[in-house]
């Protein structure tokens, strides 16, 4: 058994027709980024360490959802969210509502590294940042034209703020058309020679979403989990993803039901509403899974050994290495 | 028809020396609120309902930690916490860095029922307050003497600086054990328990038509990094529901937020189907690493569960066969 490595850009309703030019830069970034894994895992760098490099590469790419690029509030603000978790210590950090440091992966791992708590968020998180003398920019640097077109055509077509997974009477659902608004979160799952297992999620969040909102990839055992079985980063419908805990929930299954991670993977994304989920896994066997319920998840792996592979859609490969 | 069984708490983590005369106000407390859900679930109140009611009287009193009477941050401010799931349909709502609102528990439900989102934070969930017509109170509410001499205690004890649980290569992090060499060993959270104040509270709830509902809220950690969010708001881990059970948890946040642990006493019942007090005995056990934790548990067939491995949990629960119990220690 060997390394294993698998990342994820966002999973929602990808379309087919999706023009080249928007498809070709984000899969030129997962490659990109494999390599940029494989190569450090190659050279014996630890899983923590692999999963913080791939997603601050992917913050720093304006096609993902994350750092520079990341998707606006209602107020045209940007506010990220990040976290990272190690497999074997289950020690973890997270961060929420940041709005000037370059690389939030990095601030969450300095949360983990040099705090005694776990998630801090909003000032205090910004307070710390500079505390810890990380890289800041000013909040336009993360603001993108597209992402200032995103927002506009989310206002004027009324998408305030859907419900997507609650039903309040009378709100009939309706999902949006492009779905550009809640792709490109990133995640990177990774396990070292040594046995050492990692995950990282980070995002921007929602298009159009209330100041203050917090979704599934801070929050330990939604978006992200990691212990001494599996290695878990999910993306999605955020508000679907944390009430079925679906990180935790691979490991549970796993842990609980003694299924594989290709059959955990699979029953707790088949359990959660169609459309709402997909995840990257690795696990202590060196099993890497990507699945999604969604139409399509940009998403990457490679294992020592194996194959390795870049898609979106479910006929790009069989979701794992 | 089911049972209605109902389970609060007000804190895991309590010092074995606490005055006796505390201790009997404590359990008032306790007993007025869960005479509140009892009262409530007798009269057909559904699940959701009466957790949010329950943990709104728990917040209300000074006595515990949440709402008013909440801990400090470092600065000497109050930031709240809270959530609340609905075991019917999986729903949750949570909020972190409420600084102003009476009722953080009412806020969550508000998340949950009123915004497209599940948790909202700081400045933004203080503006959805307001938006909502929530009753607020100046930050000075939620303050009172006791907890300002326990922040200064706390800063004596210059604790909490780091996670002494978690040796980090290269770092010395000997603070808690050195506050701790006075109290015994006796450390939770980063402080010496004799200054440590039970951080949380709870309910849980399952009514008569067999639903489950749980709320959680908090003023957090004495001496706490402001933007510092625990274990309380994050669904799965502070808190959780589910068709199965409902589940409230208090203690060292850090601990219960690795170990998720609200969502594996209901995992342990749904992969491996334990019973309810089988699977918080596993996850108390199994789950919490170093951490000092407890947690309340209802199940859907009316069982009442609690479980902690410190010194003691702030507690009381109640069936619908009469069966009703408050208690601190073991």
């Amino acid at each position: 058994m060997g390394w294993a490595i698998a990342l994820h850009g966002g999973a929602g309703d990808i379309p087919r027709s999706l023009p080249p030019e928007r498809r070709e830069p984000r899969l030129a970034t997962l490659r990109r980024c494999l390599d940029l894994g494989t190569a450090a895992l190659r050279a014996g760098r630890p899983a923590l360490d692999v999963v913080e490099l791939v997603v601050r590469e992917m913050e720093n790419c304006p096609h993902f959802n994350a750092g520079r690029g990341s998707v606006l509030t209602t107020d045209g603000t940007v506010e990220m969210e990040a976290c990272v978790m190690d497999g074997n210590t289950m020690r973890c950090g997270a961060v929420s509502g940041i709005s000037t440091v370059v690389n939030p992966v990095s601030l969450a791992r300095l949360v983990m590294e040099k705090t005694p708590h776990i998630y801090l968020a909003f000032d205090g998180a910004e307070a710390f940042a500079r505390e810890q003398g990380v890289e800041t920019m000013d909040p336009s640097h993360f603001v993108t034209e597209e992402n200032k077109e995103r927002l506009r055509q989310a206002k004027e077509a009324n998408r305030v703020q859907i419900d997507y997974t609650q039903q309040i009477k009378g709100q009939e659902t309706q999902a949006p058309k492009d779905d550009n608004s809640r792709i490109g979160t990133v995640g990177c799952v990774a396990i070292d020679a040594a046995g050492n297992l990692a995950t990282a999620t980070s995002t921007g969040g929602l298009v159009n979403k209330m100041v203050g909102r917090i979704g599934d990839t801070p929050v330990i055992g939604a978006g992200t989990y990691a212990n001494s079985l599996c290695a878990v980063s999910a993306t999605g419908k955020g508000e679907a993803i944390i009430r079925h805990t679906v990180a935790r929930d691979v490991a549970a299954v796993m842990e609980h039901g003694g299924l594989s991670l290709q059959e955990a993977a699979a029953r707790v994304v088949a359990g959660v509403p169609p459309g709402n989920v997909g995840l990257v896994a690795v696990s202590a066997a060196g099993e890497v899974s990507m699945v999604h319920n969604t139409t399509g998840m940009f998403r990457a792996c490679a294992a020592e050994g194996g194959h390795s592979e870049v898609g979106i859609w479910h006929d790009d490969a069989n979701g794992h290495c | 028809m089911a049972r209605w069984a109902i389970a609060i708490h007000g804190g895991a983590g309590v010092d074995p020396n606490l005055p006796e005369h505390r201790q009997e106000e404590a359990k008032r407390v306790l007993a007025r609120c869960l005479q509140v859900g009892v009262d409530a679930l007798r009269a057909g109140a559904k699940a959701l309902d009466v957790v949010e009611a329950v943990v709104r009287e728990l917040e209300t009193d000074p006595f515990f930690n949440s709402g008013r009477g909440s801990a400090l941050t470092r600065r000497g401010t109050v930031e709240m916490e809270a959530s609340i799931m609905d075991g019917r349909g999986r729903r949750c709502g949570a909020v972190s860095g409420v600084s102003t609102v009476k009722n953080p528990v009412s806020l969550a439900r508000l998340v949950m029922d009123k915004s497209p989102h599940s948790y909202l934070a700081f400045d933004g969930a203080e503006d959805f307050a307001r938006e909502q017509g929530l009753e607020v109170v100046d930050n000075s509410y939620f303050i009172t003497e006791d907890n300002v001499g326990m922040l200064k205690l706390a800063k004596e004890a210059n604790s909490i600086l780091f996670d002494y649980r978690i040796p980090l290569a290269g770092s010395d992090t000997c603070s808690a054990q050195a506050g701790s060499e006075n109290h015994n060993g006796m450390v939770m959270n980063g402080l010496p328990i004799s200054i440590y104040a039970p951080e949380t509270v709870g309910c849980a709830v399952v009514d008569s038509s067999g639903f489950c509902a749980a709320a959680t809220s908090t003023g957090g950690l004495m001496n706490k990094m402001t933007g510092r969010i625990g274990d309380s708001p994050l669904i799965g881990s502070g808190t959780y529901a589910c068709e199965l059970c409902a589940v409230s948890c208090t203690g060292e946040g850090e601990a219960i937020i690795r170990s998720t642990l609200a969502r594996d006493v209901a995992a342990v019942m749904e992969y491996r189907g334990a019973g309810l007090q089988e699977a918080v005995d596993y996850c108390v056990k199994e789950r919490l690493d170093e951490g000092f934790a407890g947690l309340i548990a209802v199940s859907r067939t009316g069982e009442v569960a609690y479980g902690f491995n410190c010194t003691g949990m702030f507690r009381g629960c109640a069936t619908e066969d009469g069966f009703m119990e408050v208690g601190i220690w073991e």
